[in-house]
C-alpha cells in the first residue's frame, strides 16, 4: 500500500508537466497581449514593449516554457504580473480559504445527502421518497448566485443575524457554505439512493435478514457499507473541484478564494499567477483522487494495489 | 391438526402488484412438515417455490408483495407476527439456505463475523463466544484451518467453502426448520454430494426439519420423506417419496419424472434434473380456466377447461389436484 502510494505520487509529476504545457499553450492562445491590459490604455509602445521584456514574453514560447519548467523544479512559480508578489505567497493566502469552505460544504452536504438517500432508498417511490429526489432535483436546478442572493436577503439583511460577506468568525462561513451545500448535497443524495437501492436488491441483503437482525443493522451494517464505493466517488470529485474554488459562491460572499483568484488574473491576463494556480489545482485535484482511491481499499477488502 | 407438525401452511396466498398487473405468484398452497422430515417441494421455474419458502419468514420485501392465509410454526402464526417477534425466529429457529453462494454472503464482512452475528443475537453469547462458536461451527461443516478461515472475506473461498459457510451459518443456531432452496444448484456434482451428506448428518444431529426445494430428482429421492409438487402457484400433488416416483398420479408430475421408474435406482440419479414438458408455462397474469394444466395436458377432458379440479385425499400423505381421480 505503501509503495503504491509512492508510485502514485511519482507518478502526478508527468501529468503536472502535462497539465502545465497545455496549459502554457492555450493561455498564450488566448487573445490579448498580457502587457497591453497590464500597461494600461495610455502607455506608450516603448513601456509597452519594457513589460513585455521584464515579463519574458519577448522570446520564444519554447523558451519560455523551459524557464518556467526549471523554476518549477525549484518550486518557484515567478511573480504575478498584476500584483508583483510571489505567485506561490498570493496562493498560500487564499488556499487555506478555499480548503475550509469546501470542508465545510462537503462535510454538511455528507450529512444531509448521505441520509436523506439513504432514507429515499429504504422507502423506494414513497412521499419521502419523491421528497428527497425533488428537493435533490432543485438543488442541483438552482443558480447558486441566486440562491446565495436571497440568503443573504433572509440573514443578512432582514434577520441581521449572519454578515453578508467577508471572512473572520464562524458566522462568516455560514452562508456560503449553505449555498455551496445545496448543490453537492443534491449530488450525493442522488447517488447515495441509486446505489443503496441496487445493494438493497441484493441477495446478501435477504440473508443478513434471514438471520433476524433489526432493519437499522441490515441497513448500515450489511448495506450501506457496499454502497459506499459510488458516494465516496462522488463526494471526492465533489470535494476536489471545490478545491479550484467556487467562483460564484466567492463572488456573492466576498469570500477571498481560489475561485476568484483564478478568474481575475484570466480577466488580466496574468499568466504566471493562472499557470501557478491551475497548477496547484491539478496537484490538488491529484491527490484527492489517491486518497478516495485508497479509502476504496480501506472500505473493500477485494480492491488490492500491488 | 397434529402436534407433529412443526409447520403448517393453510391456503397461502402471494401477490405482487406490478406495472402489467397482479401477479398471483402462489395461490393457496397448503402442507405441512412434520417434526424431523425432509420435505421436497419441486416444480417448474416460476411456479412459486422460492416464494413460498421466503414467505415463511416474510422475507418478500413487504410492499408490494401481498400475503394472506395462515402459516402456523410453534403455534404462532407467522403472517401475523409482530417484527420484533419474527425477528427471533429468523436465523433462530428457522433459517434459510439460498441458491448462490457467491451472492449470498456480504462481501465487505469477514465469514467469521456473519456467523457470529447472528449467534449473538440469538444465543445471547458475548462476541468471543460467539467467534469461537463460528470457528466451531466451520470445524463442523468441514472447513479446514477454521480458524484462519473464519478471518477471511468470502471472495477469498470457492463456491462450495462458501455454501458450507452458508450452511454453518444456517445450523450454527440449532434450528428446527431449516429453508433450503436449492442449496446446491450452484455448485458441481462432487461438491454438491458432499454438502446434501453434510446437511443430511447435521439435520440429524439437531433433529431439525427441512423444505428442500430442487429441480434434482437424485436429490429428491436420496434426502425426502415426502414430495410436494407445484405448478403454477398451486399444489397439484403430495405423496411419500417412495410412491410419488413409482406412481404419480397428476399428469405434471408424470411428465416431470418423464415417465421413468425411479425407484431401486434412487443413488444413481444424482444427474437426473426435472423433465421439460411440451407447452409454455401459462404467463402469471392470465392463468388458464379450470385447470391451470389443462392446455400442456395429454389427459384433458372436457371438464378441465370449465372447472377448477378439486384437491382428492389419497391416502396417508397422498394428494391430487386433478380431474382423473375425482
Ligand atoms: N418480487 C417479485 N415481483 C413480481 N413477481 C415476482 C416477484 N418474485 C417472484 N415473482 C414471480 O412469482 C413467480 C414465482 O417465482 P418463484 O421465484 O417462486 O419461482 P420458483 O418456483 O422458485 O422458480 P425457480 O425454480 O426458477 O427458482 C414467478 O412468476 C416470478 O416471476
Ligand atoms: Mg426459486
Amino acid at each position: 500500500m505503501l509503495q503504491y502510494t509512492i508510485r502514485r505520487l511519482i507518478s502526478t509529476i508527468p501529468v503536472l508537466i502535462g497539465i502545465s504545457l497545455l496549459l502554457f499553450v492555450m493561455l498564450r492562445a488566448l487573445p490579448g497581449d498580457p502587457a497591453l491590459v497590464l500597461a494600461g490604455q495610455m502607455a506608450s509602445p516603448e513601456d509597452i514593449e519594457l513589460i513585455r521584456v521584464q515579463l519574458g514574453l519577448n522570446q520564444p514560447i519554447h523558451i519560455q516554457y523551459a524557464k518556467f519548467i526549471s523554476r518549477l523544479a525549484v518550486l518557484d512559480l515567478g511573480r504575478s504580473a498584476r500584483t508583483q508578489n510571489p505567485v506561490l505567497e498570493e496562493i498560500w493566502a487564499r488556499l487555506p480559504n478555499t480548503f475550509l469552505l469546501a470542508t465545510t460544504a462537503i462535510t454538511l452536504a455528507c450529512l444531509i445527502g448521505i441520509p436523506a438517500g439513504i432514507i429515499a432508498a429504504v422507502r423506494p417511490y414513497t412521499k419521502i421518497d419523491y421528497l428527497v429526489t425533488s428537493f435533490s432535483l432543485f438543488g442541483i436546478s438552482m443558480p447558486v448566485f441566486w440562491l446565495g442572493l436571497m440568503l443573504v436577503v433572509v440573514f443578512s439583511v432582514t434577520l441581521q443575524i449572519l454578515p453578508a460577506g467577508g471572512i473572520g468568525t464562524w458566522k462568516h462561513v455560514v452562508l456560503p457554505t449553505v449555498t455551496l451545500a445545496s448543490f453537492v448535497v443534491a449530488f450525493i443524495a442522488r447517488m447515495t439512493r441509486s446505489s443503496m437501492l441496487e445493494v438493497l436488491s441484493q441477495d446478501y441483503i435477504t440473508t443478513a435478514r434471514s438471520k433476524g437482525l433489526m432493519e437499522k443493522v441490515v441497513i448500515i451494517k450489511h448495506a450501506l457499507r457496499n454502497a459506499l464505493i459510488p458516494i465516496i466517488t462522488v463526494v471526492g470529485l465533489q470535494f476536489g473541484s471545490l478545491l479550484g474554488g467556487a467562483v460564484l459562491t466567492e463572488t456573492v460572499f466576498a469570500w477571498p478564494g481560489m475561485g476568484r483568484l483564478i478568474v481575475d488574473s484570466i480577466l488580466a491576463r496574468d499568466y504566471p499567477m493562472i499557470q501557478g494556480a491551475i497548477l496547484i489545482f491539478g496537484l490538488l485535484y491529484i491527490l484527492v483522487n489517491l486518497i478516495v482511491d485508497l479509502i476504496y481499499a480501506w472500505v473493500d477488502p477485494r480492491i488490492h494495489y500491488d | 391438526m397434529s402436534g407433529d407438525h412443526l409447520l403448517s401452511i393453510r391456503n397461502l396466498k402471494v401477490r405482487f402488484r406490478v406495472y402489467e398487473g397482479v401477479a398471483a405468484a402462489v395461490d393457496g398452497v397448503d402442507f405441512f412438515v412434520e417434526k424431523g422430515e425432509t420435505l421436497g417441494l419441486v416444480g417448474e421455474s416460476g411456479c412459486g417455490k422460492s416464494v413460498t419458502a421466503m414467505s415463511i419468514l416474510r422475507l418478500l420485501a413487504s410492499p408490494p408483495a401481498e400475503l394472506e392465509g395462515e402459516i402456523e410454526f410453534q403455534g404462532k402464526n407467522l403472517l401475523e407476527l409482530p417484527q420484533d417477534e419474527l425477528r427471533k425466529i429468523r436465523g433462530g429457529a428457522i433459517s434459510m439456505i439460498f441458491q448462490e453462494p457467491m451472492t449470498s454472503l456480504n462481501p465487505l464482512l469477514t465469514i467469521g463475523e456473519q456467523i457470529a452475528e447472528a449467534i449473538v443475537l440469538h444465543q445471547g453469547l458475548s462476541r468471543q463466544e460467539a467467534w469461537d462458536r463460528a470457528v466451531e461451527m466451520l470445524a463442523r461443516v468441514q472447513i479446514p484451518s477454521p480458524e484462519a478461515r473464519a478471518k477471511d472475506y468470502p471472495h477469498k473461498l470457492s463456491g462450495g467453502m462458501r455454501q458450507r459457510a452458508m450452511i454453518a451459518m444456517a445450523l450454527s443456531c440449532n434450528p428446527n426448520l431449516l429453508l433450503a432452496d436449492e442449496p446446491t444448484t450452484a455448485l458441481d456434482v462432487t461438491i454438491q454430494a458432499q454438502i446434501m451428506d453434510l446437511m443430511e448428518r447435521l439435520r440429524e444431529e439437531i433433529g431439525a426439519s427441512i423444505i428442500l426445494i430442487t429441480h434434482n430428482l437424485g436429490l429428491i429421492a436420496e434426502m425426502a420423506r415426502t414430495v410436494v409438487v407445484m405448478y403454477a402457484g398451486k399444489v397439484v400433488e403430495e405423496a411419500p417419496v417412495r410412491e410419488l416416483f413409482s406412481e404419480p398420479l397428476h399428469p405434471y408430475t408424470q411428465g416431470l419424472l418423464g415417465s421413468v421408474p425411479v425407484i431401486g435406482r434412487k443413488f444413481k440419479m444424482e444427474k437426473k434434473r426435472l423433465q421439460e414438458i411440451p407447452g409454455i408455462v401459462p404467463s402469471i397474469f392470465e392463468m388458464p380456466r379450470g385447470c391451470r394444466f389443462h392446455p400442456r395436458c395429454h389427459r384433458m377432458m372436457d371438464i378441465c377447461r370449465l372447472e377448477e379440479p378439486p384437491m382428492v385425499e389419497m391416502g396417508q400423505r397422498r394428494r391430487v389436484l386433478c380431474w382423473l381421480w375425482a
